[in-house]
């Protein structure tokens, strides 16, 4: 029970001192009252904002970039073809916009009939006019001051309607009026307290807008949840990790580890309208070394298939069982048929951060493995099994507690991370932003769960493959025969850049620590051009076009792990891999 | 989710709070007043508790190993005992190294031999707990920062922008005490 009587002592108090500040207030010279200034017109392209409905999802014009991928599959394509392997040498820049944010900027932006939306981090919204370069409005909303986030970026926006979705790091969706930039409605999604953060976009499908959350390194249970467009209410929710009795249960057999085991959703998944099945990536085990959690560990490292109609798991493939190696699979599979053996397989393609390409086929429900193969020095992988794909693990290259173990290639940061790979459909090819020749010694040391706190016990120190004489790659794989057909290797950087495959027979990405956005020959990889920004491109480029005129966009701002690995290459390289001008920017280019 | 933790943290302070609340007649008030000193800053006069310390002992130099891995510590509220684990923000690390060895202006905040820092990166806010024990260095797990914890935890490798900024020590009769707040903003700087 409370004391009424002295809560109104405290009450009459605090009055008296508000009448006192009153007195003094009254005391002050006024004031004037500024004046209201008119109400600000919405500008004409917003006031003819075309609404985004499910079919202009499934078959957008090829004018609009209006999903992270711009299609369903993945594929990272646009048909444009302005823009051609014999004028891109004439390409110039259009407009830039700064952002005004730090960190890394992993968002390509996304364009609808001529409104173009970027994401930065900070949790912020910008809507452009794509042809001109004019602000029509700016959305930011502020983070907890101990926000725990341990990749402070975000993958993008998604439209549907006239709403743009924003998933936060603190874990809150938030839908927004695509005309004014002003909150419709917000729902929180996990707890940021508990080390649930979102950096991906979210996917609208079937009516509901789906996020999944990051948080691997904090012993989270990761989740794939999905909303009511219109109310923000939640409608399903799915673990990765499944509760004791769920099937998978099985590989967890060891008390609650699979309250704390991870499998982070860390990047959007592709779907596939015609089985209604999204397919997402997941990430590690919690803690980092498999000994402390025995038990292969669905669905950790894997690809889940889930039903966005009622969220339940139809298939998964798992990459490797009980990661000990940071290799999440953080990247979904695309979705392309290719052929194989006479015949044209329905199929997934995953460029894993294990260091092998996967080939694999979907249906309406399980996912087979059909091909796998190496793309970077792998040495760990002893072989695969040929009818699962299961990989026969070098247990000298599995580190555990209180166990070293190095020469692990590639790295933790994997033989490809989060940036997406693309596809073209005129030249049958994939095109991997890959990083070779790096490895790492992990070891691993108990540790206890505190929710919040670092939940990894392991260290992985990162060190340059003997022999090695480059690291950053673009590489080009024809899906028909699953051979590898040109590489380009970057003489002085890594490879952070997110591909773009366009209709002119140009393949983009930026990704290096010279700040260039590059122009490849799709067919053979030879650069045709390139332009240096203001500061590294993470973010996928995408190409649309306003008024008959084809344009490329990409967000230019470098931080996060690429941050990380350039300096540790700068380390270990004494002084050659200098710190990369940072703070994020729009660019856009057309020819004149 | 998990267990709940064993160690002295916000749910604890939590508990602590509607605990002692329960007895009075101003529950929310109190309830509210602990919650704020427990996310505020560690201030002067402040003692250390280990993190993990539910009994909530000050510590001296002597707990804190010589060149070892860093001590998760949180200020404590000397008056009412109040745990400052409201914000993960207020983590700090103690190192004790020889004091012969600290710069001018680490050893002008050390109190026997040991040194306190923020334990969040500058970073992405990752807990700095590694320790090297060949170089005497800090170490960030999450992205490979590394801090000299005798050079003011300047920035020596690794993606930290900056410094973890310190927080000046002293010693009141034998117990390390907080002797300023914090030397510079805890925790990401990122807009």
């Amino acid at each position: 029970m409370f004391d009424v009587r002295r809560i109104g002592g405290v009450a009459a108090s605090v009055l008296g001192s508000c009448l006192t500040l009153v007195v003094v207030a009254a005391q002050q010279p006024a004031i004037p009252a500024l004046p209201t200034p008119p109400p600000i017109p919405m500008p004409a392209i917003l006031q003819a904002y075309k609404p985004v409905g499910a079919d202009r999802l499934l078959k957008p014009d090829e004018r609009d970039w209006l999903m992270i991928r711009r299609t369903y599959d993945g594929w990272g394509y646009s048909p444009l073809d302005q823009i051609t392997t014999r004028n891109v040498a004439r390409l110039r820049p259009v407009w830039s916009f700064s952002t005004g944010s730090t960190s890394g900027h992993e968002a390509p932006p996304i364009v609808n009939d001529g409104v173009m939306f970027v994401a930065t981090p900070g949790n912020q919204v910008i809507a452009i006019d794509a042809k001109t370069g004019h602000q029509l409005w700016r959305y930011r909303r502020t983070s907890p001051e101990d926000l725990i986030a341990l990749h402070r970026t975000n993958r993008g926006v998604a439209l549907y309607g006239d709403k743009v979705l924003l998933a936060t790091s603190e874990a809150v969706l938030v839908a927004l009026d695509a005309r004014t930039g002003r909150e419709v409605w917000t729902s929180e999604v996990a707890d940021n307290r508990s080390g649930y953060y979102m950096s991906l976009a979210p996917l609208v499908a079937d009516g509901k807008v789906m996020v999944g959350a990051s948080g691997g390194e904090t012993g989270i249970r990761g989740f794939v949840a999905a909303f009511d467009i219109e109310t923000g209410k939640e409608m399903w929710r799915v673990y990765t990790i499944p509760a004791p009795g769920e099937p998978g249960s099985e590989t967890w057999p060891q008390g609650d580890q699979w309250k704390t085991g991870g499998g982070s959703v860390w990047v959007t998944a592709n779907y596939d309208p015609d089985t209604h099945l999204s397919f997402w990536g997941t990430g590690n085990g919690g803690p980092w070394m498999g000994d402390q959690r025995p038990g292969d560990n669905l669905y950790t490292a894997s690809t889940i298939a889930i039903d966005v109609t009622t969220g339940t798991i139809k298939g998964h493939y798992q990459y490797h069982p009980n990661d000990s190696w940071d290799w999440d699979e953080v990247s979904p599979p695309i979705l392309v048929d290719y052929r194989r053996d006479g015949r044209t397989i329905k199929g997934l393609i995953d460029v894993a951060r294990n260091g092998y390409l996967w080939f694999l086929e979907r249906s309406g429900g399980p996912i087979t493995f059909v091909q796998g193969m190496p793309y970077v020095k792998q040495t760990v992988f002893r072989g695969l099994d040929p009818k699962t794909g299961r990989p026969d693990v070098d247990p000298a290259r599995t580190p555990g507690t209180g166990k070293v173990a190095d020469g692990i290639c590639p790295s933790h940061w994997g033989g490809k991370n989060w940036p997406p790979i693309a596809f073209s459909p005129e030249t049958r090819m994939i095109y991997i932003p890959a990083n070779e020749n790096l490895c790492s010694t992990i070891t691993g040391s108990p540790v206890k769960y505190t929710p919040g706190d670092r939940f990894v016990g392991a260290s992985s120190v990162v060190s340059i493959a003997p022999g090695a004489d480059h690291f950053g790659e673009v590489q080009a794989w024809h899906v028909d025969t699953g051979k590898k057909v040109w590489t380009h290797t970057y003489a002085t950087s890594p490879n952070w850049g997110s591909m773009l495959a366009t209709g002119g027979g140009l393949v983009w990405s930026g990704g290096t620590n010279d700040r260039k956005l590059h122009a490849f020959d799709a067919a053979n990889g030879k650069v045709l051009w390139e332009f240096p920004t203001t500061s590294g491109i993470l973010g996928p480029p995408v190409s649309f076009s306003v008024d008959g005129k084809q344009y490329i966009a990409v967000q230019s701002g470098w931080g996060v792990d690429s941050r990380s690995m350039q300096a540790r290459l700068n380390t270990l390289t004494r002084g050659n891999y200098p710190e990369v001008p940072e703070g994020g920017s729009v660019w856009v280019f057309a020819l004149p | 989710m998990a267990d709940a933790p064993q160690g002295v943290g916000r749910r604890t302070v939590l508990k602590g709070a509607v605990g002692i609340g329960a007895g009075l007649a101003l529950a929310p008030v109190v309830a509210i007043a602990q919650g704020d000193q427990a996310s505020a800053r560690p201030r002067e006069g402040d003692l250390l508790v280990t993190v993990d310390d539910s009994t909530l002992k000050p510590l001296t130099p002597d707990d804190i190993p010589l060149a070892s891995a860093p001590t998760m510590a949180w200020a404590m509220e000397p008056k009412e005992r109040i745990v400052r684990s409201g914000s993960r923000l207020n983590r700090v690390l103690l190192v004790r190294l020889d004091a012969d060895a600290l710069g001018a202006g680490t050893r002008a905040r050390a109190a026997g031999g040991v040194v306190a820092y923020s334990a969040t990166c500058t970073h992405e806010g990752c807990d700095v707990g590694g320790w090297m024990p060949v170089e005497q260095m800090l170490f960030c797990e999450c992205h490979q920062s590394t801090f000299d914890p005798r050079d003011a935890a300047s920035v020596v490798d690794g993606p930290a922008p900056r410094s973890l900024p310190a927080l000046p020590l002293t010693l009141v009769d034998g117990r390390l005490v907080v002797a300023r707040p914090f030397t510079a903003r805890v925790g990401v700087e990122t807009v």
